[in-house]
């Protein structure tokens, strides 16, 4: 049996789709652009003064011819993971633009040598499905910041890329790069490595560069990640399920643009709700609350039949210490639970805002331990165990039946040496988990290597990005 | 052989152990060079943590179920196996945990100590009569309750009474345990966990407490 986590029953998630789709026409989406105004207007949408109200059935055809599951591909040709089904996977959180260094007293600001170093470390990590553009290159001019991070990705690493684009320009050129990586526009379209965040603007708004990012991804038939991030009392009704409803409609209308630019391209429903704490103004995305937004908003989205996207596994926390992990572990049990395809944040402390190469080693065991209890309390052949417990009391201890020695591993997860379960204190002085953590990412950054790539493919995404801007020194 | 015993195979050693018998293979060659690489590989990988307790705990199954074919014959020949050193272990009077002493003893056995386990509650005048009986030079306490760990105060009291105190090493352990607890009820070392249990008996044998057993 599958342990599963929901808080909406079946009656509360129709009532907030039919809410959400009631929203579509009233207060409508507003849009950006010509040229999504006039994809809208040409599919019978109607657009009074950027506003775009957006017909049930419309609505419910663009859910309709978007697929249920689609795979995304390592370098390999591999499907490794699975948006669908039953599938979970975890990558790191996108776009910090600071990283806390092991023993700092506060963070700094990203450089591409930390992305590069994240991306290593992610790559020896195999609890992690997929690579993310986890930060921010503050050192690589900012015109092409979003190409060079998919670069480094893609130099560093073999598996599958979570990313997004901060123009429409560097759109097009991150497809050409993704182009390169598969061969051919046709191969990136039978086996995508990336997928796209692309993000509306809470409350109901997609700005131009957001819906034409969805039609450039859609016509490509790169996968999209809608991803909206209402701040529940601020950007969106404070009470849960009034977030719940809202976000739906963001997700639905991006969804809408999307299908219509090119029906059955992959599109998820995903997701970085959160509320908003009102003695500080800061947006807990560590709240119990803003996982418990998370996993209702997967709800919605599992329930219209969509591969799900969310935010967890992150902290609000300054330091790689016990709210981190608190507040990590919590919310990568429920998302997990509840089914979400794909769990972004891990590694990201401070609200979103800063990473920490101790903060992946110590979410990668969140992440196995997750996977552990997904994979449930299983019946093993030695069920019933009366024979076990029988030869047991025969030979004096269950260590020495065989059928221990066959299911232990099967049944228990064996952490790394980041989390401490030595029986007692021994003769050398225990270490906290960050400390723990910090010889661990030291263990695994040495033990990495390259992927091969061929020059010529090399070549060319060096001539793309280079045809962009002078950039420094390929690391 | 050596693969029998990572394997944990008891049978196979067995099968093993009759065959190097009839084939001529003296017992004790049988076991130093077929067995016992066996055993100290996988006391090597589970100090590497590569290998675990259960693989440990068959292995040691398998290593036991070849020396009983062997022993006899070694008895015969009058052959005698060199260990590291003669080891009396149990946990003490009141206490019936065992789990860990048990690890200590298989490490100890695959470290090339010879180990009499007396198993758990055990009295100190079954602590000094072992002891006698086989020349031990180690003693191994273990208790993992607090209220049980004054039986090993006990058990010391109670060896220098009978004068066996000065022939052995004594060394303790279990959760409750501490090397102050240790210094103050006059024990020789206290080790943590079954891996330093191991390091202290060797470094008790490197100042000379090996033995010749039969």
């Amino acid at each position: 049996m599958r342990p599963r986590c929901e808080l909406l029953d079946r009656a509360a998630v129709e009532q907030a789709l039919a809410q959400a789709l009631q929203l579509l026409q009233r207060p409508g989406i507003q849009i950006g652009g010509d040229r999504v105004a006039s994809l809208l207007s040409s599919s019978g949408v109607p657009i009074d003064r950027g506003v775009a109200r957006i017909r049930e059935a419309v609505a419910l055809d663009a859910l309709q011819t978007a697929p249920r599951s689609f795979p995304l591909y390592d370098r390999s040709g591999r499907a490794v993971v699975q948006y669908g089904g039953d599938a979970v996977h975890f990558a790191p959180g996108s776009s910090c633009a600071k990283i806390l260094d092991f023993g700092a007293t506060g963070p700094r600001e990203t450089q591409a040598r930390d992305l590069v170093n994240l991306v290593r470390l992610v790559e020896m990590l195999p609890q992690y499905a997929a690579q993310a553009t986890a930060v921010v290159c503050n050192d690589v001019p900012a015109e092409i910041g979003d190409m060079y991070r998919l670069l480094l990705a893609l130099r560093n690493s073999d598996k599958p890329v979570v990313t997004g684009a901060f123009t429409a320009e560097t759109l097009a050129a991150m497809i050409e790069m993704l182009i390169i990586d598969a061969g051919s526009a046709e191969g990136l379209r039978a086996r995508p490595r990336a997928v796209f965040d692309v993000c509306p603007a809470s409350p109901l708004n997609w700005s131009e560069f957001g819906a034409e990012n969805l039609i450039d991804l859609a016509q490509a038939g790169v996968p999209a990640e809608i991803v909206p991030a209402p701040l529940a009392g601020v950007t969106s009704p404070v009470t849960l399920i009034g977030t719940i409803v809202q976000h739906a409609a963001e997700c639905i209308s991006g969804v809408v643009i999307h299908q219509l630019a090119s029906p059955g391209a992959p599109v998820v429903w995903g997701g970085a709700p959160a509320i908003f704490d009102m003695r500080t103004g800061a947006t807990p995305w560590g709240a119990i609350e803003s996982a418990m937004l998370a996993v209702g908003c997967a709800q919605i989205g599992r329930h219209v039949g969509l591969p799900v996207h969310a935010y967890l596994l992150t902290s609000d926390a300054k330091f790689v210490d016990t709210q981190a992990a608190l507040e990590s572990g919590i919310s990568a049990v429920l998302g997990a639970m509840a089914g979400i395809h794909m769990i972004s944040g891990a590694g990201m402390i401070a609200s979103l805002s800063c990473q920490s190469l101790e903060k992946i080693v110590m979410d990668a065991e969140i992440i196995a331990m997750t996977h552990r209890l997904l994979d449930g309390i299983g019946l093993r052949p030695d069920l019933p165990a009366q024979s076990m417990i029988l030869e047991a009391v025969e030979r004096g201890s269950f260590l020495k039946l065989e059928a221990t020695r066959r299911h232990f591993r099967e049944e228990q997860y064996l952490p790394s040496d980041v989390i401490d379960r030595e029986a007692s204190q021994s003769g050398s002085p225990a270490q906290d988990a960050a400390s723990r953590a910090h010889a661990r990412v030291a263990e695994l950054s040495s033990a990495y290597r390259a992927p091969t790539i061929s020059p010529e493919v090399a070549g060319a995404w060096a001539e793309i990005v280079n045809a962009k801007a002078a950039i420094p020194e390929m690391r | 052989m050596r693969q029998a015993v990572i394997d944990g195979a008891p049978d196979r050693a067995k099968d093993l152990a009759a065959r190097a018998l009839a084939a001529g293979i003296p017992p004790l060659a049988a076991i130093n060079h077929g067995f016992v690489p066996g055993i100290h590989h996988v006391g090597e990988e589970f100090g590497k943590r590569t290998l675990f307790l259960p693989d440990l705990v068959m292995a040691a199954e398998a290593m036991k179920a070849a020396i009983n074919v062997l022993e006899p014959e070694m008895a015969r020949r009058g052959s005698h196996r060199e260990v590291l050193g003669v080891v009396v272990l149990g946990t003490v009077k009141g206490d019936i945990h065992e789990i860990g002493k048990c690890l200590v003893s298989i490490l100890l056995s695959a470290n090339g100590f010879q180990v009499h386990d007396l198993g758990t509650g055990v009295s100190p005048e079954k602590f000094a009569e072992k002891i006698h009986e086989v020349n031990a030079g180690i003693v191994g306490m273990s208790s993992l309750l607090t209220t049980t760990m004054q039986g090993q105060r006990t058990v010391i009291e109670f060896l220098h009474k009978e004068g066996l105190r000065p022939r052995v090493k004594i060394m303790v352990g279990g959760a409750p345990v501490t090397r102050r607890w240790a210094e103050e009820i006059g024990a020789d070392g206290y080790g943590a966990n079954a891996m330093e249990a191991v390091a202290l008996a060797r470094r008790f044998s490197d100042a000379g407490v090996a033995a010749v057993v039969p």
